[in-house]
Parts: structure tokens; C-alpha cells; sequence
């Protein structure tokens, strides 16, 4: 759609569009809701079809269950300690959406939908708002000496509580803008790259010979975006387990 | 002796797979490139700037103070933003020796 003006339009692809007809327009539901329910129905499908052998010897879906069960498994029992086994479904379940989301969007044609702040923001509002009720359930009035640390001198106070408290108040911030950065940045440069393709295909005789190299580009560029992908659903899921550890054990 | 067919050995690692010893080590690092350590530390003084901004700004609209506090709070953000980035870079396990 981009080549034949002769612009990059590289934001278009991040443009929400009703889908199911007139009934998906009226209450809202946008290809991103679509592509939710897709990454829902397949973590589901994972689960349920990869363990429904329950064989010792795991075939190939079952490994990819179970591995993707230990691994946040691991990561949470490493940086929680053991009371972190309890938030493990939560960890597990916000991990598998991010990467879903994440990996989904890398296929032609799909959307992603973790390319929105309101997404993100929305998973790191959960993410606040647990550790916020969990750090108050635990510890009671105990949770605002978090933001005045022992020992400090008491004339700092003024400036060490508002300071602290904006930045207790950063963190799903910068939990969500982290990972939308990430996944808007690989999408327009992808975008922007086959875009070039495109353009400097239609360069007469001289064109597909140029057009190889923003081809080859894209094709690193690909392979870089799967990498993304699942570094950032980590880094999503580890940064949860270390709020929660602080949640936990308030340092 | 009959009991002593490793029961210990069985014990100790059935205690550490229940979880009711510790792990010697916490694992699970965040993966540290240079580009990735860089664009951390600026989503951090990013957000704590907009959450600064953000606060001010709307206290200022809700007490009828402006520009005071968003000024005040912009200050407030960047010291929260430096905070963020040194958190980041000092090792964790440094504050929490005590526990």
C-alpha cells in the first residue's frame, strides 16, 4: 500500500480495524481483541493437548509444555524463593500472553498486539496493582517504611518520600513503555525495510540488484524480531518476579 | 547398619526439592548487552519523568497551584529517574544483606 505513493508508511500497520462485520464493529471488537483470543485459545491448546499424553518419554508438544512450564517455573522460584511458588500461574500466564502476542504479530498479516501501551500498560496495571495488595496484605503498615528507608536522616525525608514514591510509581511505566518500545521500534524497522524493497525494486533494470540488500536487511531483521520477541516476554516476566520479591520480602 | 542405605542423601534432596532448605544462589539474571543495559536505563528515566510530570501536573490542576508543583515534581522525577538507573546498576543483593 506504501509503494504505490511512493511513501514509507510505516504506523498504518499498528492502525486498529473492527473485524467480524457490523456486529465486531458495534461493540468494539478490533483485530487486536481477535489476535488475544487467538494467543488465549493456543496457550490453552498448548497445555491441554501437549499434557493430555502425560507420557514419562515426552513427545515433541509435550516437551514444549513442560518446558515452557519449568523455565518460568525456574525463573520464578530463582528470584522470588520459595513463597513465589504461589504467584507462579500469575507469572506463567502473563509470560505466555507477552510471547504469544509478541511471536504472533512476527507472522504476515497478523497484528501485535503487544505493539499498544494500552495493552502493555494494562498487563503492568495487573502487575502493580498484585504487588501492591500483596506487599499491604503482608506486611500491613509495614509497606510505606518502603519508602523511607531505615537510617536515612529524618530532614531528608521531604525530598527521599516523593522521590521514592514517583519511583515506586515508574515502574509499571517503564514495565510497559519497555516492552511497546520494543515491539513498535522491530515493526517499523521491518516496515520501513520492505518498504525500501519495494521502492528500489521499481528502479527500472537496476532495481532488483539494488533491492537485494534492504531485502537482506529485513531477512536479519526477522530473525533479530524473534530474538525481541522472547527477550522481551522474559524480561516482562523477571522484572514481575523481582517486584514481587520485593512485594515479598520489602528489602 | 540397615537405615543407612543413603537416607540421607534422600532426605537432603527431597528437602531441597520441597523447597524446605534454600537455594545456595538466586539465578535467573536480566540478560545484559550493552544496547540492552543502555535502552533499560533510558526507559527508567523516561518513565519516572513522565510519572513525575504526570503527578504534578495533575495535582496542580486539583489544588489550583500552577506552576509550582508540576516544577516541583518535575525535580522529584528526575531524582527518581537517577535512583531508577543506580538501582539498576548497583547489585541487588547489596541493600538486602540484613535479610
Amino acid at each position: 500500500m506504501a509503494a504505490e505513493t511512493g511513501t514509507i508508511d510505516a504506523l498504518s500497520q499498528f492502525q486498529l480495524t473492527p473485524v467480524l462485520g457490523p456486529v465486531g464493529a458495534a461493540v468494539g471488537f478490533s483485530q487486536s481483541n481477535a489476535h488475544m483470543l487467538l494467543a488465549a485459545g493456543l496457550i490453552t491448546a498448548l497445555i491441554m493437548f501437549g499434557m493430555s499424553a502425560r507420557a514419562v518419554v515426552p513427545g515433541r508438544l509435550q516437551s514444549l509444555a513442560e518446558a515452557s512450564y519449568e523455565f518460568v517455573h525456574d525463573l520464578v522460584v530463582g528470584q522470588v524463593g520459595d513463597e513465589g511458588k504461589r504467584f507462579f500461574p500469575f507469572v506463567f500466564t502473563l509470560f505466555m500472553f507477552v510471547l504469544f502476542g509478541n511471536m504472533l504479530g512476527l507472522f504476515p498479516y497478523a497484528f501485535t498486539y503487544t505493539s499498544h501501551i494500552a495493552v502493555t500498560f494494562g498487563l503492568a496495571a495487573i502487575v502493580f496493582v498484585l504487588i501492591t495488595v500483596v506487599a499491604l496484605s503482608l506486611h500491613g503498615r509495614k509497606f510505606f517504611g518502603y519508602f523511607f528507608p531505615e537510617g536515612a536522616p529524618l530532614w531528608l525525608a521531604p525530598i527521599i518520600i516523593p522521590v521514592e514514591i514517583v519511583s515506586y510509581l515508574s515502574r509499571p511505566v517503564s514495565l510497559s513503555i519497555r516492552l511497546f518500545a520494543n515491539m513498535v521500534a522491530g515493526h517499523v524497522m521491518l516496515k520501513v525495510f520492505a518498504t525500501f524493497v519495494v521502492l528500489l525494486g521499481g528502479l527500472g533494470a537496476i532495481g532488483p540488484l539494488v533491492a537485494v540488500l534492504p531485502l537482506s536487511v529485513n531477512i536479519a531483521l526477522v530473525g533479530f524480531e524473534v530474538l525481541v520477541a522472547f527477550l522481551q516476554a522474559y524480561v516482562f516476566a523477571i522484572l514481575t518476579s523481582i517486584y514481587l520479591h520485593d512485594a515479598v520480602h520489602l528489602h | 547398619m540397615a537405615e543407612d542405605d543413603g537416607f540421607e542423601q534422600r532426605l537432603r534432596q527431597a528437602r531441597a526439592r520441597q523447597g524446605m532448605d534454600p537455594p545456595p544462589g538466586r539465578k535467573g539474571a536480566l540478560p545484559a548487552s550493552g544496547w540492552g543495559i543502555g535502552f533499560r536505563a533510558g526507559v527508567e528515566v523516561v518513565s519516572a519523568l513522565i510519572v513525575g510530570v504526570a503527578a504534578g501536573w495533575f495535582l496542580d490542576r486539583w489544588l489550583g497551584t500552577w506552576p509550582w508543583l508540576f516544577l516541583l515534581f518535575f525535580v522529584f522525577g528526575s531524582v527518581a529517574g537517577v535512583m531508577n538507573v543506580y538501582r539498576l546498576f548497583s547489585p541487588r543483593g547489596a541493600a538486602r544483606k540484613q535479610d
